[in-house]
């Protein structure tokens, strides 16, 4: 165990190293964000409520979710395929640790950077800028933490379903790709699951992908009640269960199938 | 005459290249496809709440967007400089293109290209064409041709803006994050800019022109007759930016020192 906790602390050394690149990434960050916002603003216009979100609601879902996703958001699948490529697999399968959950390990310990200074110091900043509501509740708080930490993990694990894919397809940027834009529409960063038609969300709710960003966000602005919000808790933790599966099973035939060229 | 020769070489080149990894030339058209479905999808849910945003129409909107993919995919086919600063000048690779006897940023433009991204192009048209018919749009002859020249024009801001930043790297040694920004901001573009306040209407407009790629030229088709004047500022503004762009680009060559090795 020392020895995972020790990678999470090396990421975060190694990230607080070049921090700079952080500062630029909150205004980006805050560019979408306020993009968002008066895109929703002139949805909003007159009305007062969309589906049982206020304005105001709707743009701390918005600032919350992009916060939030510099959080869980890491690009182990393209190490993974880059160290595939490149053969360095080999020397990492050679080492005493389990490969998988030493890139899950490095992905938290930059996400535990990025919460300390991107997400938290990012949302003070967009809280000055755009009209946000904070919860004065505290169950909400501890519920948005447990359900954000489950949201990096379904996440991570999606990732690295896509990493292991390298070993089968060789080349899969496109696939990289595709995901990501995927996992922006249908988690809910873009698009509160809620509002998409009653067909979409039927299907949606066999996804993982609103365990990634809609569940925590909904929390956060208090548009969940305290049932829904554990339901929604316990659904992605049951996620988080199930995925290992689909891991678990292409990581034992991605193994045996490994030919590493050169070295 | 040789610039348009060597253009067609370099296609020539590029296309054999790619058509060696046909199965990734797939998905990443493929990718870029699905892209632009989402942002399709985004404006379809949205609407499903609301009838007008900002005054405007489902169907003008998504002809707003189909717009912008035209200009947007002749940018990124032509103009992928967003590595220009670690490529160019921290590998010194600039000091090959500066002994050969073309433009340097013309070569760069050249090398750099991604052609299957004009397949977004084809996307755009799509899209307009289906907004179109759903807005009953009427068509005059005119209209192939002012469309090239708002396309056109639209690239241009496009590409100005980002040679600019790129220009920096002749200044500044240090890496930027202002790409990445950029492209963000990009974004703001495609929706109609009286949806933002006027501090941001007006960067749009004057400062950094995103909103010339989109909304302006794609509301003369629309027959928004208040912005027509904008509208046919679009090659104005494109040639502009271009042009700033291009001297500043000279003179940022004059000061390159190579990186040493």
């Amino acid at each position: 165990m020392d020895k995972y906790i020790e990678m999470i602390r090396i990421r975060f050394l190694m990230m607080l190293a070049y921090r700079t690149n952080y500062y630029t990434g909150i205004l980006i960050y805050s560019i979408n964000i306020g993009a968002y916002y008066f895109l929703w603003s002139a949805i909003y216009g007159e009305k007062d409520a969309i589906e049982g979100m206020s304005v105001i609601q709707m743009s701390t879902y918005v600032a919350v979710a992009w916060m939030a996703r510099a959080f869980y958001f890491n690009n182990i699948d393209r190490e993974m395929a880059a160290e595939i490529k490149e053969g360095k697999v080999a020397v990492e399968l050679i080492r005493p640790y389990n490969y998988l959950g030493m890139k899950t390990m490095q992905g938290l310990g930059e996400g535990i950077f990025r919460l300390f200074f991107f997400s938290v110091p990012g949302m003070v900043i967009v809280s000055f800028i755009f009209p946000l509501q904070f919860s004065a509740d505290w169950t909400t708080w501890i519920f948005f933490a447990v359900s954000i930490v489950l949201s990096f993990f379904i996440n991570t694990q999606i990732n690295l379903l896509t990493g292991i894919t390298t070993f089968f397809l060789f080349n899969n940027t496109g696939l990289i790709r595709a995901k990501r834009v995927v996992i922006d529409l249908f988690s809910g960063l873009l698009i509160p699951i809620s509002f998409f038609p009653l067909w979409a969300q039927d299907v949606l709710k066999y996804l993982p992908f609103q365990g990634i960003s809609y569940v925590p966000s909904m929390i956060f602005t208090n548009s969940f009640s305290n049932n829904e919000a554990i339901q929604a808790i316990i659904m992605q933790g049951i996620w988080v269960l199930i995925l290992i599966i689909p891991i678990q099973v292409l990581w034992i035939i991605a193994k045996k199938q490994l030919i590493i060229q050169g070295g | 005459m040789f610039y348009i020769a060597i253009f067609f070489q370099y296609v020539a080149q590029y296309m054999k290249t790619r058509m060696q990894y046909r199965a990734d030339l797939f998905v990443e058209i493929f990718s870029d496809l699905l892209f632009q479905a989402v942002n399709l999808i985004f404006i379809l849910v949205v609407f499903g709440h609301t009838n007008l945003l900002g005054g405007w129409t489902r169907d003008e909107i998504i002809f707003i967007y189909g717009f912008f993919l035209v200009p947007y995919a002749l940018f990124s086919s032509f103009f992928n400089i967003w590595n220009f600063n670690e490529r160019y000048i921290v590998k010194g690779e600039l000091d090959r293109i500066l002994t050969r006897p073309i433009h340097s940023l013309f070569q760069i433009v050249l090398e750099r290209m991604e052609l299957e991204s004009l397949f977004g192009a084809v996307t755009g048209i799509a899209v307009m064409i289906y907004a179109g018919n759903n807005l009953g749009l009427g068509f005059s002859w005119t209209d192939p041709f002012l469309f090239f020249l708002f396309v056109i024009g639209g690239m241009l801001v496009y590409g100005g803006i980002f040679v600019l930043i790129a220009c920096i790297s002749f200044w500044a040694d240090a890496r930027t994050s202002i790409m990445p920004m950029m492209y963000n901001i990009g974004n703001y573009g495609r929706y109609p800019v009286d949806i933002y306040n006027s501090v941001i209407r007006f960067v749009l407009t004057w400062v950094l022109p995103f909103a010339f790629v989109g909304v302006y030229p794609a509301s003369y088709f629309l027959g928004k007759e208040e912005w027509f004047l904008y509208s046919f500022l679009t090659p104005v503004i494109g040639i502009v930016f271009f042009s700033i762009s291009i001297v500043t680009w000279n003179s940022g060559v004059k000061r390159y020192r190579g990186a040493g090795n």
